[in-house]
């Protein structure tokens, strides 16, 4: 997706970022204040289990959103997300947006809409993804 | 029965004089002709090979069109006939029809951007147009290569996937449904990949080859890039017997497979792709 995409509410709440090759954008559990628009680059979602390494749930790479959670209560993140290749992005603070969005349901109608899109996409591979359908004939 | 018709129907008896392992159930058979040459094929195009004793399957052509004095064959074995296939040592014979169907539209895609989405051994049908698009490369746009397979130790040609992804005119990526500790390359489906790409898709021609549902993701996430089903071309498989379109057995909606296909444009299989069959 393109910021533009997002509409009126993102307006003003944008600057832009960058990230190091193994730098983390968000971290589960903390709070979802401020989400991010890949430009280049790309970003690992990861999951983490008691005594396991990190799984890479999917990567995301330029016009990908990264971070989800911060349009709903409790605004934490979900997963870790982190930089594997230099990352350049847009990022948006998420309260403002919030508040915004709040004060103007039109507006806020508009980026739910776009939000949820980016969100949909993403099920969409997961599931496609968790569907196994390069596998073989079972032995 | 005419004498072209003939030959068509009766194997020609192939020698196994390389056998490449690619993956633990995959192998490449390279087979030369006990006498004369190979016949001329299209990239996409398939031939039955005949494991002797047990029957017949297809399987594509996956070496290069322009390499007369070989075939190449990539075989998974997941039934009695592939797994016979794949268990063929060097100098074992093995009976070859064809080449029969059409194959992917090379020359469509002359002047303009490819876009080649494979999906597992969906590469292998869309090798030669790689080796036929690489020997003629100053006639084609931009080449981008998206590949999707099921693990990092379960990526089919990973040899020339390295190769290519070196070279300056070719855009490659490779992505994992999952990856491991040493994976540092893209995880999730290939046609995610599709929106990152930055397409023109008023000159774009996208070949795209894999299971049935990730064509199906494909081709859409193609359309969601602005192409049309016109400009979308898809391998499908079906089950063949006789291969020249007189059983039936490969119907596809109004279309057979072993003729009128494998690869058709979107636009004819599109509809019947989405149509439940279980
Ligand atoms: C145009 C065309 C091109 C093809 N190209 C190739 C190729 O290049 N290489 C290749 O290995 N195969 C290829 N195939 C697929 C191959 O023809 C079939 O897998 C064939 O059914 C194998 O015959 P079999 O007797 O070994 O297995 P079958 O007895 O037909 O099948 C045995 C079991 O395996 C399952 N099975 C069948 N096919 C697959 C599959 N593809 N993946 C997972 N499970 C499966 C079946 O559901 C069944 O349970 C192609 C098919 C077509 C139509
Ligand atoms: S396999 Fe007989 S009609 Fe296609």
């Amino acid at each position: 997706m393109r910021v533009e995409e997002l509409g009126d509410a993102v307006a003003g709440c944008t600057r832009p970022v960058e990230f190091v090759t193994g730098e983390y954008l968000l971290r589960v559990g903390a709070p979802a204040d401020e989400c991010f628009l890949i430009e280049q680059g790309r970003v690992a979602l990861e999951a983490h289990a008691p005594a396991r390494p990190a799984q890479v749930l999917a990567t995301l790479g330029a016009g990908d959103l990264v971070g989800l959670s911060w349009m709903l209560p409790p605004y934490r993140w979900a997963c870790d997300a982190r930089a594997v290749r230099p990352v350049r992005a847009i990022a948006i603070d998420a309260r403002r947006v919030r508040e915004r969005c709040d004060a103007d349901p039109r507006i806020g109608y508009h980026l739910l809409q776009a939000v949820l899109r980016a969100a949909i996409d993403r099920l969409q591979a997961l599931r496609l993804q968790h569907l196994d359908v390069y596998r073989g004939a079972d032995p | 029965m005419s004498v072209a018709l003939e030959a068509t129907w009766i194997p020609r008896r192939y020698r196994v004089a390389a056998v490449r392992p690619e993956l633990p159930d995959t192998v490449s058979l390279e087979l030369d002709p006990e006498s004369g040459e190979s016949p001329a094929f299209e990239p996409g195009q398939f031939n039955m090979l005949y494991a002797f004793g047990l029957g017949e399957a297809a399987i594509s052509l996956s070496g290069d069109p322009a390499d007369r004095a070989r075939l190449v064959h990539t075989v998974r074995a997941v039934g009695p006939v592939s797994r016979a296939l794949a268990g063929l040592a060097v100098g074992a014979s093995v009976g070859v029809r064809g080449p029969f169907g059409r194959g992917w539209p090379t020359a469509t895609a002359r002047g303009h951007d490819l876009i080649v989405v494979a999906g597992g051994l969906g590469l292998a049908p869309l090798r030669p147009v790689l080796l036929r698009v690489l020997a003629d490369r100053a006639c084609y746009g931009r080449v981008v290569v998206l590949v999707g397979m099921r693990t990092p130790r379960e990526i089919l040609y990973r040899a020339a996937l390295d190769d290519w992804a070196g070279r300056a005119d070719l855009e490659v990526e490779v992505t994992v449904d999952r990856g491991d500790a040493d994976w540092r390359g893209h995880v999730g489906v290939v046609t995610s990949l599709i929106a990152q790409l930055a397409l023109d898709p008023r000159n774009a021609v996208a070949f795209v080859c894999g299971p049935e549902l990730m064509m199906r993701h494909g081709a859409a996430g193609l359309i969601g890039a602005g192409l049309e089903s016109e400009q979308i071309f898809v391998s499908m498989e079906r089950n063949m017997k006789c291969a020249i379109g007189l059983c039936g057995h490969c119907q596809f909606g109004p279309a057979f497979v072993c003729k009128d296909g494998p690869v058709l444009r979107f636009d004819r299989v599109g509809r019947a792709l989405a149509i439940r069959e279980w």
